[in-house]
């Protein structure tokens, strides 16, 4: 353990040099930030995670916008990790962009990295997740709790004689997984016989939607819909479903992506909500450039949300 | 090796003492608990974790630990899914994937051994390395629409064999096969020798080195095995699948009474452990608790099994 320790230390100071090497390069060749008058605009776009393909999505459909409009777009992927957003962020900041668009993995923990960008005159632009701090010019999302309200209408619209319905929630604690909880329990709690008989975490995860659901299952075998907080443990419970014969349930999902719109038009889900990533990323580069140009943009610009629902 | 007939009963009894206390709470708790119906299902989500903490305790066994398995579960699956989306056969596929998963698993071994990196250490950057990698072959991207027609995959997550779902079966065969090695085996002898003592073992000409790549190649193609059951069960293979399932397994171990530092632990043990985890994941759901109580509960009861465990080693 000794001599893991040490090679770890080892490990650390060497990068710590080789990165204080490349601050030095960096430092001797920054004379403050010229901004460019004309030529192309330099966006950074610092995403939370590209493991997951919604964000995957999010970034292409940035990067096409920024193709169209002859901007240039670098893009870094945090792995849903605080602190490397921090570090990605001020790598941006090195590079002098004209803009900084943020998809923070964290709304508090992405404060420090948002004031840092403000005190080197970028202006700010968050996407999908807002931030609790700094300065920003503008937001970019989704309502999710309005998401969560149009799926549970979707199926109080379904279940005419009402029913028996499984909630499988997104990571404990996390903001997705609140604000659709919230907005399909608005609708919902109103709506007369419909009773939520089982509510567990599957952690936003297609295999733990799978378990969840099959253990649910074990103890509610009367159950007319399924609500997940997102298509990945929507999918899973599907094949859970699926394996128990139960093809009459309505599975409805959110967020829309390939896989999910795909089993929604072979009618094996019924619905899924669509935030429109792609949109969210052209918005935000469009946004971009018109904050760049010196015109005014909304504080917030709410991207539309869309059932996607079978035939 | 030294006392392990002494130890064996009390070591043993312990984890299995404290799962079947645990059951008992939970069929008193949930009539639905103890259901042949639940059993079968409950054993099968075992199944993957089980299949990745057998090869654990081998690698734990001879001081080692095998942080990587998660992210070769989840790139030995991206590539017998991507083959198959290609048109390989399913058979060829999955050969290729337990190979990776295997080779993967070398070059943990030969990290370890040529190299002299800690184990720790060694698999802790491969698990990054592994995970990125399959990030670029799978762009981010779950892979899917390839299993649809190949009945030899389908069989592995879905099928059953006289009843008993497949992934079931090929746990207990796994089991059955490994304890032999344990028991039987120079292998199992030499893999309890090295754990025990390394330098002693070396000295009487123990192939320490080639063993070791042995065993974490063993690893490495039983996290294949699982990652191609979770993917069968799926139908799809996922980019972020095994996150964090190094722990689940590490976990296992533990609660079965292996130790740490090596050289003293049971297989059958491993197997009690990975049980009471998914004892606790089913349990609990079936009683519909807060998700956010599930996690103190989890804790507790981990805290508590090998509390009682170090109790009875004095």
């Amino acid at each position: 353990m000794r001599k893991a320790v040490g090679l770890l230390v080892t490990l650390l100071l060497t990068g710590g040099v080789l990165g204080g090497c490349s601050l030095d390069q960096n430092n001797a060749s920054s004379d403050k930030g010229k901004t460019k008058q004309d030529g192309e605009v330099k966006i950074g776009l610092s995403i939370s995670t590209l493991n997951n393909p919604f964000f995957v999505t999010l970034k292409e459909g940035a990067e096409k916008a920024a193709k169209d409009e002859g901007a240039k777009l670098i893009v870094v992927d945090a792995q849903n990790d605080s602190a490397k957003q921090i570090n990605d962020i001020e790598d941006l900041i090195q590079q002098h962009v004209d803009v900084l668009l943020v998809n923070p993995t964290d709304s508090s923990a992405v404060t420090s990295a948002i004031e840092s960008a403000n005190s080197a005159d970028i202006p700010v632009i968050t996407v999908d997740r807002s931030a609790d701090g700094g300065k920003v010019v503008a937001h970019i999302a989704s309502d999710n709790v309005a998401g969560g309200k149009m799926a549970a209408q979707f199926i109080v619209d379904h279940l005419k004689n009402g029913g028996n319905i499984v909630e499988l929630e997104g990571i404990p604690g996390s903001s997705a997984a609140r604000e659709r909880g919230e907005g399909f329990h608005q609708v919902l709690d109103k709506a007369a016989n419909m009773k939520v008989v089982a509510k567990q975490a599957a952690d936003f995860d297609r295999a733990k939607g799978l378990a969840v659901m099959e253990n649910i299952l074990q103890s509610h075998k009367d159950i007319q819909a399924v609500f997940a907080h997102n298509d990945e443990m929507a999918l899973g419970a599907l094949e859970a479903l699926q394996a128990h014969g139960m093809n009459n349930v309505l599975v409805v999902g959110f967020d829309a992506t390939d896989d999910a719109v795909k089993a929604v038009k072979e009618g094996k889900m019924a619905a899924t909500v669509a935030q429109k990533p792609a949109l969210i990323g052209e918005k935000a580069v469009e946004a971009a450039i018109r904050v760049h140009k010196g015109e005014k943009v909304d504080k917030f610009i709410p991207v539309p949300l869309e059932l996607v629902q079978g035939q | 090796m030294m006392g392990a007939k002494r130890k064996w009963d009390v070591k043993k009894l312990g984890p299995l003492i404290g799962l079947f206390l645990l059951c008992i709470v939970l069929s008193i708790l949930s009539d639905d608990f103890l259901t042949m119906d639940n059993w079968l299902n409950l054993l099968r989500q075992v199944s993957i974790n089980a299949l990745i903490a057998f090869g654990m305790t081998f690698v734990i066994l001879t001081g080692g630990i095998d942080l990587s398995v998660g992210s070769v579960l989840a790139l030995s699956s991206a590539i017998t899914a991507g083959m198959m989306a290609q048109g390989v056969n399913g058979f060829v596929a999955i050969f290729v994937g337990l190979l990776a998963g295997a080779a993967m698993g070398v070059l943990n071994g030969v990290l370890v051994t040529k190299g002299k990196v800690a184990p720790f250490i060694a698999t802790l950057a491969t698990m990054t390395a592994f995970r990125g990698l399959t990030l670029v072959y799978t762009d981010g991207r779950p892979i899917t629409g390839f299993a649809s027609d190949d009945i030899l995959f389908q069989m592995m997550g879905r099928g059953y064999f006289f009843g008993i779902p497949v992934p079931i079966i090929l746990m207990l065969t796994v089991y059955i096969a490994l304890y032999v090695v344990l028991k039987k085996t120079t292998f199992g002898r030499h893999t309890y020798a090295i754990g025990g003592n390394e330098e002693a073992s070396r000295l009487s000409g123990l192939r320490v080195d080639r063993l070791k790549i042995y065993v974490y190649a063993l690893t490495g193609a039983l996290s294949a095995l699982a990652g191609l059951i979770l993917t069968s069960r799926l139908n799809s293979a996922q980019p972020t699948a095994g996150t964090a399932y190094e722990l689940d397994a590490i976990a296992a171990v533990v609660l079965g009474g292996t130790s740490l530092s090596g050289g003293r632990g049971w297989i059958f043990g491993t197997l009690v452990g990975a049980l009471i985890i998914g004892v606790l994941n089913n349990g609990l759901n079936l009683l519909n608790v807060s998700s956010f109580y599930q996690q103190v509960i989890k804790g507790a009861v981990i805290l508590l099994a090998v509390l009682l465990d170090r109790r009875k080693e004095v």
